[in-house]
C-alpha cells in the first residue's frame, strides 16, 4: 500500500490521493506543442468551446422541449421562444452553434489536409476526426427533427428513405428505423433519444480518442518539420526557452489559443444576437404536414456538397456516388502515397489537387442550394464527377511526388 | 501450464456466457425498434370509389402516406396505352389511377398539374404522367400501387386482392 503522511496543505492532501501535480504536468504544462504553428491550430479549441456551448444551451432547451408530435412544434416555437425567459437565447445559441460548428470542422479538416497532418503516425487522429464528423452529422440531423416542422418532417422522410438503398428496396429496414410506415411518434421519440443521449455519449468518447491519438505523434507544424519532442522539451526545461522548438500547452499555447477563441466568440455572439436567421429555416416554422411536401427540400448548408453528389444521378448510381463521398475522406492517409509530410505549397501537383478539391466542394455546396434545373443541373453534375475523379486521381498524383 | 489452461477454460466459459448474452440483447434491441402492433393494426383504409369526380386528383391517406386517386376521364381511357391500362383499377364501369403519392426516388410528394395531366416532384425534379409513369428521372420507376382489395364499390387498402396480386406478379408494381 502507498504511504500516506499527514497532509501539509489541501494541495498536498490531494496530491497524495490523486497526484494532481503529475496530472497537471502530463495534461498541460509538460504537454509540448511546436512553436511554428499559426492561428489555424486553434480550431481544435474553437471546436471544443463550440461543443460546450451546444451542451449548455441544449441542457436548457431540454427542460422545456416536449418530444411529442402534437406538442413538439409549440414547445419550441411558443414555450421556449416566447414564454421561457431567455429561451430564445438558448435556441439561437444552439441553432447558430450547430451551423458554425460545421464551418469550423471543415476549416479544421482542410487545415489537416493542407499540412499533411494525417500522415506518419497521425492516421488515428485523422480517423477519429472523421468519425467525429460522421457522428456530428448524425447529431445535427437528429436535432433537426426535433422542432417537428415541415423541414424536419421531410428531411426525416428523405434521409430515412436513403436506407432502402435504391433497387435493393429495403423498405422493411426503413420502417424499422422509423418504427412506423412514415416518420411519426415512434420516430420522433427515438431520434430525440439519439440526439440527447446516445450520440452525445459517442461524441464525448470520440473526442477523448481524438485527443489521445495526438499524444504520441504530437501536433504537426506548419513547416512539416520533424521535431524531436524529447530533446526539445529537455532544452526548454533546462532554461533555453528561446532556443527550444516547443512550448508548454498551458499556459503558453493556451494563451494564444484563447485569444483566437475570444475573437471567435465575438463573431459567434454577433451571429447569435443579430444574424441568427440563417440557422433557422423559414420553412421549418410551418408545423409538419405529412400530406404536403415543401416546394424545395434542401439540407442545411453543411450537407449540401454530399447532397449534390447524390442528386444529379439516377437513384442507384447516385447512392453509390453518395456512399463514395461519405467514406472516401477516411481513406485519405492511404490514398496519399507520398512520403512527404509538408505543406501542400511544397508538394507540386498535390497543391493543385488540394485547391481543386476545396473549390469543387464550394461549387457543389452552391449548386446543392439551387433548384435542380437547367445550367445548375449541368454544373452540379460536372462538379460531382470532378469530386470522384479527384479522389481516384489522388494516389497517382502522389505516387510520383519527389521527396522534399 | 496446468493453471493457464484452467484460466483459458474460464475465459472461454465466460466468452460463451457473454456471447449468448450479446446475441440475446441484440435480438431484444432490434425487436424494441420494430413498429408497434398498434401501428401495424392501423394500417387498413377503406375508400368508397363511387364518390370521386372524373379527372380530378384526390389525395387520401393510408399508413400515413398520401394515396393519389384519379378517376380517369373518357378522354384518358380512349388515349391510354396498354401499360397505362394495366396500371388502372377497374370498379364497375369506371377506371381509376390509384397509387402511393410518393416519388419513387426519395419519397417527396409530387404535385399534380391538371392542365398538363402530369406530376412534378419538387425535390429533385422528377416527373410522372397522369397514369403514374416516369417521364423524367431521377425516379427509378412508376408510382407504387398500394395493396388493395375490391369489394363492391369499395376498395380496402392494405389487403391483397386478386387484381393487386396480378399487378405484383406481372411486375407493374413492387
Amino acid at each position: 500500500m502507498a504511504q500516506f503522511t499527514k497532509a501539509t496543505s489541501i494541495k498536498d492532501w490531494l496530491n497524495q490521493r490523486l497526484a494532481i501535480e503529475k496530472v497537471e504536468k502530463v495534461m498541460a504544462s509538460e504537454y509540448w506543442i511546436p512553436k511554428n504553428i499559426n492561428f489555424l491550430w486553434a480550431m481544435g479549441m474553437v471546436l471544443a468551446i463550440t461543443f460546450a456551448l451546444l451542451l449548455v444551451s441544449g441542457i436548457f432547451l431540454l427542460m422545456y422541449y416536449q418530444p411529442h408530435v402534437d406538442l413538439a412544434f409549440d414547445s419550441v416555437n411558443y414555450t421556449i421562444m416566447r414564454e421561457v425567459d431567455f429561451g430564445w437565447l438558448w435556441r439561437h445559441i444552439h441553432g447558430v452553434a450547430a451551423s458554425v460548428v460545421f464551418l469550423v470542422i471543415y476549416i479544421h479538416m482542410f487545415t489537416g489536409i493542407y499540412y499533411g497532418s494525417y500522415k506518419k503516425g497521425r492516421e488515428m487522429i485523422w480517423i477519429s476526426g472523421m468519425l467525429l464528423f460522421v457522428t456530428f452529422s448524425a447529431e445535427a440531423f437528429s436535432g433537426y427533427m426535433l422542432p417537428w416542422g415541415q423541414m424536419s418532417y421531410w428531411a426525416g422522410m428523405v434521409i430515412t428513405n436513403i436506407f432502402s438503398l435504391g433497387d435493393l428496396h429495403l423498405d422493411g429496414l426503413v420502417e424499422w428505423i422509423r418504427g412506423d410506415y412514415v416518420p411519426a411518434q415512434a420516430f420522433l421519440s427515438r431520434f430525440f433519444m439519439l440526439h440527447v443521449l446516445l450520440l452525445p455519449l459517442v461524441i464525448i468518447g470520440l473526442i477523448g480518442l481524438h485527443f489521445a491519438a495526438l499524444r504520441i505523434p504530437h501536433v504537426n507544424n506548419q513547416d512539416g518539420e520533424e521535431i524531436d519532442f524529447e530533446a526539445e522539451s529537455k532544452k526548454y526545461l533546462a532554461g533555453d526557452k528561446a532556443g527550444s522548438k516547443v512550448m508548454r500547452f498551458a499556459n503558453d499555447f493556451m494563451s494564444k489559443d484563447m485569444m483566437i477563441v475570444g475573437i471567435y466568440l465575438i463573431f459567434f455572439f454577433y451571429l447569435v444576437f443579430y444574424n441568427y436567421s440563417f440557422a433557422l429555416d423559414p420553412v421549418n416554422f410551418d408545423p409538419a404536414d405529412m400530406l404536403k411536401t415543401p416546394t424545395h427540400i434542401y439540407p442545411e448548408w453543411y450537407f449540401l456538397w454530399s447532397y449534390e453528389i447524390l442528386r444529379p444521378f439516377s437513384v442507384n448510381i447516385g447512392l453509390i456516388a453518395f456512399g463514395f463521398a461519405q467514406v472516401i475522406f477516411v481513406l485519405l492517409p492511404w490514398l496519399d502515397r507520398s512520403p512527404n509530410t509538408v505543406p501542400a505549397s511544397r508538394r507540386g501537383l498535390f497543391q493543385i489537387w488540394f485547391w481543386l478539391l476545396l473549390i469543387d466542394m464550394i461549387v457543389l455546396t452552391a449548386m446543392g442550394k439551387l433548384p435542380p434545373e437547367g445550367i445548375f443541373s449541368t454544373i452540379g453534375l460536372v462538379a460531382a464527377l470532378m469530386f470522384i475523379v479527384l479522389w481516384i486521381a489522388l494516389p497517382f498524383i502522389t505516387m510520383n511526388e519527389k521527396k522534399v | 501450464m496446468h493453471n493457464s489452461s484452467r484460466r483459458g477454460f474460464m475465459g472461454r466459459a465466460f466468452g460463451a456466457v457473454a456471447g449468448v448474452g450479446v446475441v440475446g440483447s441484440l435480438v431484444a434491441m432490434k425487436k424494441s425498434w420494430d413498429p408497434l402492433p398498434s401501428v401495424k393494426a392501423a394500417g387498413f383504409t377503406t375508400l368508397d370509389m363511387s364518390i370521386y369526380p372524373e379527372g380530378e386528383l384526390v389525395t387520401e391517406k393510408w399508413r400515413g402516406k398520401p394515396i393519389f386517386v384519379l378517376k380517369k376521364t373518357a378522354e384518358m381511357i380512349a388515349k391510354q396505352t396498354e401499360s397505362q391500362k394495366a396500371r388502372g383499377v377497374i370498379i364497375g364501369d369506371s377506371e381509376f389511377m390509384v397509387a402511393i403519392g410518393l416519388c419513387t426516388h426519395l419519397g417527396c410528394i409530387p404535385s399534380y398539374n391538371a392542365a398538363e395531366e402530369s406530376f412534378l416532384c419538387a425535390c429533385h425534379g422528377g416527373m410522372f404522367n397522369w397514369a403514374g409513369e416516369v417521364t423524367k428521372v431521377p425516379p427509378p420507376r412508376a408510382f407504387d400501387i398500394p395493396p388493395f382489395k375490391i369489394e363492391g364499390n369499395n376498395i380496402i387498402l392494405g389487403e391483397v386482392g386478386p387484381e393487386y396480386k396480378a399487378m405484383k406478379d406481372s411486375g407493374i408494381t413492387l
